[in-house]
């Protein structure tokens, strides 16, 4: 078990670096730097100072391990646009943007396994069938737009919910949240929804579709022989059966919430990671794209590993092979 | 005799198709005494298999009982509401399936598995109920039950995983086990093991057995009496020294004629020419008709009906004392 976890740590550092060679190769190859830091009529000699002082008159590699070096301790450098150290901007904006995805989550994972089993108990009602109908609607309806739908009926037409912003944050340490607040957590409400609406349809499908393939299994037909509840078998037996890929799933699915959450941050102006990476994105500022790319991936090289040794917790098969092979 | 465990009379079960109903089981009766072994013989397709779920009520949509009467032990249990049914499968009723490797869920031990059954039927204590688990893995010949009762299914083998699913079957001491093609899936050598274990288990608790498979093999060793199923009826029901040495019914002797003997001198096994037919297509008269070498003109127009002769009792015109006259 210690074994498997310390091989796929070492294949997560393997993946990170390969990342920070592309996260990297971006100030190579989207311009010169330096160009983008001083003005237009620089003389060529001040120039060549900034350069110095950045470091890029070193050899490629030197400037590589430097690079690498420095963003294994979180520091990425300064932002072109706001001049300021780029690690410090992301902190400043790294709680909003994952409060968001949590509740996303939250909300898609109970939501989609609610419905998920519901409809796949109760198949033939009409309750059941709505909720394929909305499930459909959730999957192919583009976040923006329900996002702006529904910033126009509760924010514009209903006027029930703020239609940007955080609302009222409380400061804990670096940490703000904005669940503290009765603002906050209606800011919270419509980009939450926006963002994990798809992941929910997607865990509802799944749900279902996998609930259906275990009630018919051999084990489900001789627990009804045992004459056991019908409740323990659908959420003691079945369910937990259910379970295995709706966490790999979702698990996964994190990891894309947070990276996506740039379109929700962006309808709806919250100041999280992803609005701060539309602004980078706009303003040429690499640094920025540089780290949040690395962001990213650690924190889906963090789920896929993290996913991994649920799956033994949860699968005693997968417990004992994994100790074998280790 | 007194009441018997379980009385089948004129079951028929019905699966609704889009072309139309089919009849899975079209008019079957058997009964089964306590303590006593009822092997039930057939083809794939005859309907033993259906006609178990029928009496454990397992029978699922587009399924359905469309007619007669299961009793067990006096009570009719057919049309019961489904929970009432829910409380006597497992309980009174245990059933056995085809295939171990895939009757347990791979997700919990054994022993929360057969406590979570004890204390669904028998208002026994966690530690109780862990307790009679260990003995009931004693019981039907796990060795070590003690450890072995936290274990998971995958970490045993084909044989003892049947073994487990067995101590299931029988926790709460049912009246009747319904025991279906319990040895298809297993080894030849663990077959035996199984078989004699569901028949020392039959004989110690006084339960009746319902015995599915199509090995005549198995039959012969374990059961009292035989049931032989053709196209969803019962072509003959005897003992099983009877029916064995002297089948009456032309397809019976096709089916005893097919086992070959140890001794045997080098004959060739007897064939039954043809196939079952298809639900959808069963013919006029009696349904073994096309394949049987006695057919005459009666056959192919009246269904026999099951007539005692002897212990046996048999479903053919050959033994009709009514002369084979003609018929319209």
């Amino acid at each position: 078990m210690l074994a498997f976890t310390l091989r796929r740590a070492v294949q997560a550092i393997g993946v990170m670096f390969a990342v920070g060679i592309i996260a990297f190769s971006m100030f190579r190859f989207a311009g010169d730097p330096v160009n983008q830091i001083v003005s237009i009529d620089t003389s060529a000699a001040e120039r060549a100072i900034v350069r110095k002082s950045l470091g890029l008159d070193d050899p490629v590699p030197v400037q590589f391990v430097r690079y690498f070096a420095d963003a294994a301790q979180f520091k990425f450098g300064v932002s072109y646009q706001f001049r300021q150290p780029v690690a410090t901007l992301l902190m400043e904006r790294m709680p909003a943007t994952l409060e968001l995805a949590i509740c996303a989550t939250v909300f898609a994972m109970v939501f989609g396994i609610l419905m998920g089993v519901y409809s796949a108990l109760k198949r033939d009602t009409v309750l059941a069938k709505l909720f394929q109908a909305v499930s459909l609607i959730g999957i192919s309806l583009p976040t923006f737009l329900i996002g702006i739908l529904l910033i126009y009926l509760f924010a514009v037409t209903l006027g029930w919910l703020p239609s940007f912003g955080r609302g009222e944050v409380v400061k804990l340490g670096w940490w703000t949240t904005g669940l503290l607040t009765v603002s906050g957590l209606k800011a919270l409400i419509m980009p939450s929804i926006t963002l994990g609406l798809f992941q929910m349809t997607l865990i509802m499908r799944l749900v279902r579709a996998e609930m259906l393939e275990v009630l018919r299994t051999d084990y489900i037909r001789f627990a009804r022989a045992r004459g056991l509840t019908t409740r323990a078998i659908h959420f003691g037996h079945a369910l937990k059966n259910t379970l295995i890929p709706v966490i790999t799933v979702a698990g996964l699915q994190f990891g894309s919430v947070i990276a996506f959450s740039i379109i929700t941050e962006t309808v709806f102006q919250w100041p999280g990671m992803g609005l701060l990476f539309v602004q980078a994105v706009q303003n040429v500022d690499i640094p920025i794209m540089a780290a949040y790319l690395l962001m990213v991936s650690l924190i889906f090289v963090t789920i896929n590993l993290v996913v991994d040794i649920l799956y033994t917790v949860v699968d005693p098969r997968l417990r004992s092979t994994v100790g074998r092979a280790a | 005799m007194t009441e018997p465990v379980l009385s089948v009379r004129d079951l028929h079960v019905e699966f609704a198709s889009r072309r139309g109903t089919l009849r899975a089981i079209d008019g079957v009766s058997f009964d089964i005494a306590k303590g006593e072994v009822l092997g039930v013989v057939g083809e794939s397709g005859a309907g033993k298999s259906v006609t178990g779920l029928a009496v454990i009520g397992l029978i699922d949509p587009p399924g359905r009982i469309a007619g007669g009467e299961i009793h067990l032990a006096g009570l009719r249990i057919d049309n019961l509401p489904p929970e009432e049914m829910r409380r006597i499968r497992g309980k009174r009723i245990g059933m056995i399936f085809q295939d171990p490797l895939t009757s347990l869920n791979p997700l919990y031990k054994v022993g929360d598995q057969i406590v979570e059954t004890i204390r669904t039927h028998l208002n026994l204590s966690e530690s109780a109920a862990r307790r009679r688990a260990i003995d009931l893995l004693a019981e039907v010949g796990i060795p070590a039950p003690e450890k072995r009762i936290d274990g998971y299914p995958h970490e045993f083998s084909g044989g003892m995983r049947q073994r487990v699913v067995i101590a299931l079957a029988i926790c709460a001491e049912p009246e009747l086990i319904i025991a279906d093609e319990p040895t298809t899936a297993l080894d030849v050598s663990v077959q035996a093991q199984i078989i004699s274990l569901i028949k020392r288990l039959g004989r110690d608790h006084g339960t009746a057995v319902m015995l599915v498979t199509h090995d005549m093999g198995v039959i012969a060793e374990t059961s009292d009496r035989v049931a032989v199923m053709y196209a969803g009826r019962v072509a003959e029901i005897g003992p099983v020294q009877d029916l064995v040495k002297n089948p009456l019914h032309p397809y019976a002797k096709g089916l005893m004629g097919a086992i070959p003997t140890l001794a045997g001198e080098d004959k060739r096994l007897v064939q039954i020419p043809g196939s079952m037919p298809r639900l959808s297509a069963i013919p006029r008269g009696c349904s073994f008709n096309p394949r049987c070498a006695f057919a005459f003109d009666r056959c192919r127009v009246d269904r026999p009906e099951p007539l005692p002769r002897g212990a046996q009792s048999v479903a053919c015109h050959l033994y009709d004392d009514v002369p084979a006259e003609s018929v319209a």
